[in-house]
């Protein structure tokens, strides 16, 4: 069994040098603009921002990552490529895109640096994962929250390049890189502007009985009673109606995180290479207590002992887990 | 005439394209699209329809499957990348892998947001860039340029619900209380997709199985002639129950110059389709806005 690689959330130079001192093998992290899919106030990282955290995980033995992992829209390319080009000067060991115009143009100019295709290009068979490694040699993929361990491990003989899988944090219901639903309520995009459910257009609002409707825009995405804690008004994860089902439900899913700790052995016997944790828009707290335990976790694994498994559920106590489409084909 | 979109009898299916054979349509795209489980339903008549449409001057074109995951799916899409007969549109990165210089089309589904992008996959043979419809506008019209430049053709969608995400999960079998591979194939239900209203009944999303289309319908009869200004090739309409074939006429009419833009907008309202008109997107807005001229 390979050893994994961690790879952990950055979306702050304080969150990426917790994450860096809590054991992550590699961090990611983008700058603050439309190039990344993270692109929300606060967070990422100015250019001398980025320079000095470079620096920092270098010398801590861990690898940076660079985000650009958005879709240019037509007009505005060269923001993309300049983030690229200075991406390359400080030094990043990769870069993680979607986009085939990005992808070509790293390829071509910056060809020493290794390319990952990003859960954003959704590719999701061994053809368009091979695809991409033919066109733009990329060294790993990540893949999209749609596939089974045990398709991963027939993924993983069929193609020239490493696994990346997401292993823990938000758990996006829609293929990433094939939603649009912020942009139809919001005139945000999230392939182009990097945002999902921004929060400028997020309203909480209680009526006289106590119940908290959550809004995104003109549109209810849930309602709350009095004893239940109102949730982020995240689209695919609201209440609705249809004539079909009795009263509201979740129509795509419940707010609920992703935690595959149970199975971590699984992922790492399948041929995973790389274990991601979601959350760059996570505290810094949060950022220290989950890459400690999945540092242990991993750790633990590789000198063929049985991983603490407690700390790791421990770590979602109050919120809903799943497995998502990891467990069983039945999640679909 | 864009492949349809939900899960329609074959019967439907055949008596659809017996009309649209009639209608002024140049193009018209067959296959399934959303969901392999559906795709035996047609296959036997795909011959015969199309023979039948290209006899009546269409052209006709396979759309292959935008989300391919299973051993099936990746099949059916070796077997599709290599039918001799027609022209393929793409809808998922898997087929680039098979179609080394074989001129395709580029559908909706697959992500074409700019000029780097259009110029690299039409370097290696797609001829045919159908774009996504949440580009704006000044996008749109850099695109229109490039692809010109490159001899290239492009097609916009401008009638029809909107196609907004994409999930593997069914969300149609899921509303039933089913999985995927159980759904008994629920859908058929809903030949224009199932309604999904906000907790306060604000009608807001419409479910295909694992996609995820707006309530509303695009509707971009306002801004035919920008787009034929800017050099637009191609104008797509998705299939709906509305009659389509009347759809189409006043589609043409406008774009032929025989109708006025608002005397076409005035006939689509009349064919009262139980949804509002929209075009947020176009204009750089909300996609559910409609932005009158």
């Amino acid at each position: 069994m390979i050893r994994p690689e961690l790879v952990c959330p950055a979306g702050t130079p304080s969150a990426m040098r917790t994450a860096v001192d809590a054991g992550a093998d590699a961090v990611y992290c983008g700058f603050q603009n439309a190039t990344n899919a993270r692109n929300f106030p606060g967070l990422n990282f100015t250019v001398p921002e980025l320079e000095r955290a470079v620096a920092h995980a270098h010398a801590g033995g861990t690898k940076v990552l660079l985000a650009l992992n958005t879709f240019p829209p037509a007009g505005k390319v060269d923001l993309w490529k300049e983030a690229a080009d200075t991406g390359a000067r400080l030094g990043v060991d990769a870069f993680i895109v979607a986009d085939i115009g990005v992808a070509d143009y790293i390829a071509r100019t910056h060809p020493d640096i290794r390319l990952h295709l990003s859960v954003q290009a959704a590719a999701s068979t061994p053809e368009s994962i091979r695809y991409y490694c033919r066109e733009f040699n990329v060294k790993r993929v990540v893949l999209p929250r749609i596939l089974t361990v045990p398709e991963i491990k027939l993924m993983a003989d069929e193609i020239p390049c490493e696994i990346e899988t997401f292993i823990f944090g938000n758990h996006g219901l829609m293929v990433e890189g094939r939603c649009s639903l912020t942009n139809y309520i919001t005139g945000l995009s999230t392939n182009m502007d990097g945002v999902c459910s921004p929060a400028a257009q997020v309203e909480y609002i209680k009526d006289d009985a106590g119940n908290l409707s959550t809004r995104l825009g003109e549109y209810t995405i849930d309602c709350f009673s009095c004893n239940e804690s109102a949730g982020y008004p995240t689209i695919c994860k609201g209440r609705y109606l249809t004539p079909a089902h009795d009263g509201p439900y979740y129509a795509f899913e419940e707010p609920i995180s992703l935690n595959l700790s149970t199975l971590l052995p699984d992922l790492m016997k399948a041929g995973v290479t790389a274990l991601k944790i979601e959350g760059r828009q996570r505290s810094k707290a949060y950022v220290k207590s989950v890459v400690s335990a999945y540092r242990k976790a991993v750790d633990s694994i590789m000198a063929g002992q049985d991983p603490q498994i407690s700390d790791l559920l421990a770590l979602t106590e109050g919120q809903k887990e799943t497995q998502g489409a990891f467990k069983s084909k039945t999640w679909r | 005439m864009a492949p349809i979109l939900f899960h329609w009898s074959a019967e439907d299916k055949l008596a659809f394209y017996q009309r649209i054979a009639d209608a002024p349509v140049d193009d018209v795209y067959l296959g399934e699209v959303i969901c392999s489980k559906r795709a035996p339903f047609f296959e036997k008549h795909y011959d015969e329809v199309a023979e039948a449409l290209t006899k009546a001057g269409k052209q006709v074109i396979f759309a292959t499957l935008a989300e391919v995951m299973l051993k099936r799916e990746r099949h059916m899409i070796a077997g599709f990348c290599a039918l001799e007969d027609f022209p393929l549109e793409i809808n998922d990165s898997a087929a680039l892998r098979h179609l080394k210089d074989k001129p395709y089309r580029v559908g909706p589904l697959m992500n074409v947001y700019n000029e780097d992008t259009m110029a690299y996959l039409a370097a290696r043979g797609a001829t045919h860039f159908s774009l996504p419809p949440e580009l704006p506008r000044d996008s749109v019209a850099i695109l229109a340029a490039k692809a010109k430049e490159l001899g290239v053709t492009t097609e916009v969608q401008v009638f029809g619900r909107l196609s907004l995400a994409l999930s593997a999960r069914c969300y149609h079998a899921r509303a039933h209380g089913r999985i995927k591979d159980n759904c008994q194939f629920v859908c058929e239900q809903d030949p224009d997709g199932m309604p999904l209203n906000t907790l306060d009944d604000q009608e807001f999303l419409s479910v295909n199985g694992i996609q995820t289309l707006s309530h509303s319908y695009l509707n971009l009869i306002g801004e035919l002639q920008d787009l034929q200004d800017m050099g637009v090739t191609h104008f797509r309409l998705s299939p709906h129950t509305v009659d389509m074939v009347a759809v189409a006429e006043i589609f043409r009419a406008v774009l032929d110059g025989e109708t006025t833009a608002q005397d076409g907008r005035a006939q689509l309202d009349a064919l009262d389709i139980p949804a509002p008109f929209v075009n947020g997107f176009w204009h750089g807005q909300a996609g559910h806005r409609m932005i009158e001229a």
